[in-house]
């Protein structure tokens, strides 16, 4: 057989993305107030961190300034995440709908027809507040730049997408078992976007290990914000930023494991 | 080399065994029925033969291969339709979901439209290509989703109940469809159904399921013949006559229009159409004669009730 180039490897991912933009075009009012919607969660996110720093002007040692760079770059990099992935934890209402046994007979494998299968373009709604807060958080910040600080920004939003893309997985893995799941694993998807746009310093020494080691969203934003904004803190030294990219491989070691265990109990159990 | 082969297959679910020791296998070409009541082990088997299930024990094969090690390679040379649920994007123009699913299957785009038109020019499809598949009727989608099953020109196609829920005018042009693709294709069926008249015009074998267990293996035929299911001789006649009670090897189950029309049952097995329409001709001036099958369902109903349950 012929060498099959990447390009051709790919494209019936492509195919599918293509289509599931084009059908979110069709109804262009209804994609409109979506967007709408989604601007306004990331307007709500960000009022959080407003209100916080009208009252306080250091909080876990961080100031407005550098509070935004967390906000932004977890935002940034949940809202592509969820974008891409974000309907993996709908996986019931695919079981049901018998959407799975459709994917199964399909000569692709079931997790990326599952990733492809929909793609929220409405999410660029909360995309586009963080990278508005992203932008005025790097203009204004005292930020010695270099290519290393840019290396840095760009290596902690694919690796924070790639991070929060896990839990996803992971999440959508353990819904094969769980029954109405989402509620358990929204605490580890949205409770981990949450935790990832705080400051580490305010969680005590067992959550921040939990979110560090187990559930690594503290490499999304705070690690590498730390380390770009060259703050003091000692738990996070400015190396530690350089492993985000570690983190996103224990996090999908783990999200692949939930998946496959996921897989054979549907094959195992029926639908 | 068989395209299904089955041997001693066992399904267990929590409590129950949903299919047990089952052995069957299936040969390039062939037409198979696959009937039994609801909760038989009818889409379980499917399941295992298309790498959704995993079986419990016992050995699978689907075209030579493994479908739970294999599955994606058997999705290859493998078209499924299940009934209840699509393969179709809803939300698109339906030419959009051949595309999609071409992609799918790595064609390429001038042999994906080529087949696509093939397909749509025999399902009679050309004016609904721009339609949005959630607005397609019934009758509308199910040749789609068989269309769709067939684009990447699978060697076996199975139908999960295809033909539930449609008039008889979509079920007779859906038959009639897949009569000529088999024909031309030699694809190899097997087909679930509640609907006996899919298994009398598509069918050559029939597999009766009952509680996970093979009851029949064997012709239409056989099967009428295995429960002694009498066949009906349906006789138009001149003139007014009087019954016809005295017909060796048959029975006179009705007769109309002061005995224009007769309705004999005779057994297969016993005498011939020939034997009795002979005696009758002697006797009477016969117009028209039709013969009625066995009422599938009724057979099925005797061989459960033979096996000793309901």
């Amino acid at each position: 057989m012929a060498e099959v180039t990447l390009s051709q490897r790919l494209r019936p991912y492509r195919v599918l993305l293509a289509s599931r933009a084009r059908a979110q075009m069709q109804y262009r009012a209804s994609f409109v107030t979506d967007i709408l919607g989604t601007v306004g969660v990331g307007l709500a996110e960000f009022a959080e961190v407003w209100v916080i720093f009208h009252n306080v002007d250091v909080l876990g040692g961080l100031d407005f300034t550098a509070a935004l760079l967390v906000f932004a770059l977890s935002n940034l990099a949940f809202s592509l995440a969820d974008m891409f992935v974000g309907h993996l934890d709908q996986l019931p209402r695919y079981i049901r709908a018998g959407q799975v046994d459709a994917f199964y007979v399909r000569p692709l494998p079931l997790l990326a027809q599952l990733m492809t299968s929909d793609l929220s373009l409405r999410r660029v709604g909360r995309l586009s507040v963080a990278l508005v807060a992203l932008t005025v958080a790097l203009t204004t910040a005292d930020i010695t730049w270099s290519a290393e600080t840019v290396a840095l920004i760009v290596l902690s939003v694919v690796s924070g997408t790639a991070i929060f893309s896990a839990l996803f997985t992971a999440a959508g893995g353990l819904q094969f078992f769980l029954v109405d799941g989402a509620e358990f694993t929204n605490a580890f998807t949205y409770g981990g976007s949450y935790a990832a746009q705080q400051s580490q310093q305010v969680f005590p020494d067992p959550l921040r290990i939990f979110w560090t080691f187990v559930v690594p969203t503290a490499f999304v934003a705070y690690i590498p914000a730390v380390a770009i904004l060259d703050i003091e803190d000692p738990l996070a030294p400015t190396w530690l930023a350089w492993l985000t990219p570690l983190a996103a491989l224990l996090a999908w070691g783990i999200a692949a494991a939930c998946w496959r265990l996921g897989t054979r109990h549907y094959q195992g159990a029926g639908g | 080399m068989s395209i299904i082969e089955t041997r001693d297959l066992v399904r267990d679910f929590k409590k129950t065994r949903a299919v047990d020791r089952m052995t069957f296998s299936v040969e390039p070409g062939e037409a198979v029925g696959y009937i039994g009541a609801n909760g038989a082990g009818k889409s379980t088997t499917i399941k295992m033969l298309t790498g959704i299930l995993k079986p419990t024990s016992g050995h699978v094969r689907t075209c030579g291969l493994d479908p739970m090690r294999q599955r994606v390679e058997v999705a290859r040379r493998v078209g499924v339709v299940f009934g209840q649920r699509s393969q179709l994007w809803w939300d698109l123009p339906l030419r959009d979901s051949f595309a999609i699913l071409g992609a799918i299957h790595r064609m390429d785009e001038p042999s994906t439209r080529a087949r696509t038109d093939v397909l749509v020019e025999q399902l009679e499809m050309g004016p609904q290509l721009g339609t949005a598949v959630r607005s397609l009727s019934l009758g509308q989608r199910m040749r789609a989703e068989i269309a769709a099953a067939l684009l990447h020109s699978p060697e076996l196609l199975v139908l999960d109940e295809p033909t539930i829920g449609l008039d008889v005018l979509s079920k007779q042009r859906l038959r009639e469809f897949l009569v000529a693709e088999r024909r031309e294709q030699g694809t190899t069926l097997l087909l679930t159904t509640h609907d006996m008249g899919d298994i009398e015009r598509l069918c050559d074998r029939v597999l009766v399921v009952d509680h996970g267990r093979l009851a029949f293996d064997g012709t239409l035929t056989g099967l009428a013949g295995t429960v002694g299911a009498q066949r009906i001789l349906v006789i138009d006649l001149a003139q007014p006559t009087p019954d016809l009670a005295d017909v060796p090897g048959a029975t006179l189950v009705e007769s109309e229009s002061d005995g224009l029309r007769q309705r004999l049952s005779f057994d297969a097995e016993a005498t011939t159409v020939a034997a009795v329409l002979a005696h009758v001709s002697s006797r009477h001036e016969v117009r028209d004669l039709t013969i009625e099958e066995p009422d599938i369902e009724d057979v099925v109903r005797r061989i459960y009730a033979a096996s000793g349950r309901g």
